[in-house]
C-alpha cells in the first residue's frame, strides 16, 4: 500500500512535467521570435528530462518492469495523473507563458520542499530539478510582467489568460490519501501547505504585471486523481504516443 | 596488460571531448564524478548537466568507446544525480578554453565578466537560453558581436 502511494505520487510528479513538457514542445518552430523559440524548446527539454527521472523511479517502485518510456507512451488518458493545468491548450503565446508561470511557481516551491524528502532518490531528483525550475520561473515571471505591464493589447491578453487559467490553479494544492501517506512517510509535503508561499510569489509577480487575480475560489479538479481529465489530454496523447501505438516496440 | 591506474583512466577521460563543445573535455566539464575499480570491473559515475540534455547518451557512448579502445573490457557506467551538477565543477583549464573558443565562461555573479571576443564590458543579454541547455545568448555593445555565455548553475 505504501509503495502504491509512492508510485501514485511519482506518477503525479512525472506526468505533470511530461504533459507540460510536451505542450511546450508544440511551440518548436512556431514562436513569435527565434529567442523565444529556443527558450521554449529548452524549457520543454528540461521538463521532459525531469520526467525521465520521475517516471523511471515510478517504474522501479512499481516493480513490474515498466520503464519511463513504457509509462509515457503506453498508458491511456485515464491512467495519467497530471493536474489539469498542464494539459490545457497553448492558446496564444501569452497564455502559454501564463500557464508556465503558474506551474513554475508551484514547482519551485515543491522542489524546494522535496529536497529534504526522507526518500533520497526523491530528494536527488528534486535537487536536480530545482536548479532548472529556478531558471524557468525567473524567465516566465519576467515575461508575464513584460506582457502584463506592456501594451493595451498584451495586457488584455494576459488578463484573459489569467482569468482562463486561474480556476485550474487550486488543483495543485488539493490533498488526498496518497498525499497523507507521503506526509506520514516524510517523503513529500501536504500540497495544501505550499499555498501560502505560492500565493506570496504569484501575488508579487502578478501585481508587478498589473494583472488582477480572479476572486472566485472555485477550482476544477480530477487530473491528479485521474477521476476525469479534460478532453484536451486525449488529443495530446494521440500525437505524443502515435509512433509507439502505430509501430509497437519501435526503437532507434 | 596490467590494470591501468585510476589516474591513468582520468587522463584518458580528459582526452574525450564534450560532443557539443569539443574544445573542453568531459573531465573539464566536471561531469565525471567517480572512477574506481571493483575487482576487474571499472566503474565510472557520470552526472548529467541538465536533466534533458540530449548529449547525455552521446557522452556515455563516447566514454564507453574511449575506454574500450584502450582495452578496458569490463566497464559499468552509472548515472549519479546527487549532488546535482554545478558549473563550479568546471576546471580552470576548461574555463580558459571556453573563452578562447568564444564562449564566455560561467561567472558567480550570473552574467559574463567580459566579451570573449574583444574583452569589452558593455554587454547585454539577448536570450536566457541558447543553442544548448547550458548556454545563454549575449551581445557585446563594444564590438557588436553576439556570443554564447555558459550559464552559471
Amino acid at each position: 500500500m505504501a509503495d502504491n502511494a509512492l508510485f501514485q505520487f511519482l506518477l503525479r510528479m512525472g506526468d505533470n512535467s511530461l504533459i507540460l513538457g510536451h505542450r511546450v514542445s508544440e511551440w518548436c518552430g512556431h514562436s513569435p521570435v527565434l529567442e523565444e523559440d529556443i527558450a521554449l524548446a529548452n524549457t520543454a527539454l528540461d521538463l521532459i528530462g525531469q520526467t525521465q527521472f520521475w517516471l523511471g523511479l515510478a517504474g522501479e517502485v512499481e516493480g513490474k518492469g515498466r520503464t519511463a518510456d513504457d509509462l509515457a507512451f503506453l498508458r491511456d488518458a485515464w491512467d495519467y495523473r497530471n493536474v489539469l493545468l498542464c494539459e490545457l491548450p497553448n492558446g496564444d503565446f501569452g497564455q502559454t507563458l501564463m500557464r508556465q508561470f503558474l506551474y513554475d511557481a508551484w514547482a519551485s516551491v515543491m522542489m524546494g520542499r522535496l529536497m529534504t524528502s526522507s526518500d533520497e532518490r526523491v530528494a536527488a531528483i528534486a535537487a536536480k530539478a530545482s536548479k532548472e525550475v529556478a531558471y524557468h520561473v525567473e524567465r516566465s515571471g519576467d515575461t508575464v510582467v513584460g506582457l502584463g505591464d506592456g501594451t493595451e493589447e498584451s495586457h488584455a491578453r494576459m488578463q484573459a489568460a489569467l482569468d482562463y487559467l486561474w480556476p485550474y490553479v487550486g488543483e495543485m494544492f488539493d490533498s488526498d490519501e496518497v498525499d497523507a501517506a507521503m506526509v506520514k512517510a516524510g517523503i513529500a509535503p501536504d500540497p495544501a501547505s505550499l499555498r501560502e508561499e505560492y500565493d506570496a510569489l504569484v501575488g508579487k509577480v502578478l501585481g508587478q504585471a498589473t494583472l488582477t487575480i480572479p476572486t472566485d475560489t472555485f477550482h476544477h479538479k480530477g487530473g491528479r486523481t485521474g477521476y476525469m481529465h479534460t478532453e484536451h489530454l486525449g488529443h495530446l496523447l494521440c500525437t505524443m504516443q502515435w509512433l509507439q501505438r502505430a509501430y509497437p516496440g519501435a526503437t532507434w | 596488460m596490467g590494470q591501468p591506474s585510476v589516474d591513468t583512466i582520468w587522463d584518458w577521460l580528459d582526452q574525450v571531448p564534450d560532443p557539443e563543445i569539443p574544445v573542453i573535455s568531459l573531465v573539464d566539464l566536471g561531469i565525471i564524478r567517480d572512477v574506481k575499480w571493483e575487482g576487474d570491473t571499472l566503474k565510472v559515475a557520470v552526472t548529467p548537466t541538465y536533466s534533458g540534455c540530449p548529449a547525455t547518451s552521446v557522452i556515455n557512448f563516447d566514454i564507453e568507446t574511449a575506454l574500450r579502445d584502450r582495452g578496458i573490457e569490463k566497464l559499468t557506467l552509472t548515472q549519479q544525480l546527487s549532488p546535482p551538477w554545478t558549473t563550479d565543477w568546471l576546471s580552470n583549464k576548461g574555463k580558459a578554453k571556453l573563452e578562447e573558443y568564444g564562449i564566455a565562461p560561467p561567472s558567480p555573479k550570473g552574467e559574463p565578466d567580459r566579451c570573449p571576443n574583444c574583452g569589452g564590458h558593455n554587454l547585454e543579454r539577448t536570450s536566457q537560453f541558447g543553442s544548448t541547455p547550458c548556454k545563454a545568448l549575449w551581445r557585446c555593445r563594444d564590438c557588436l558581436e553576439p556570443f554564447d555565455y555558459f550559464k552559471c548553475i
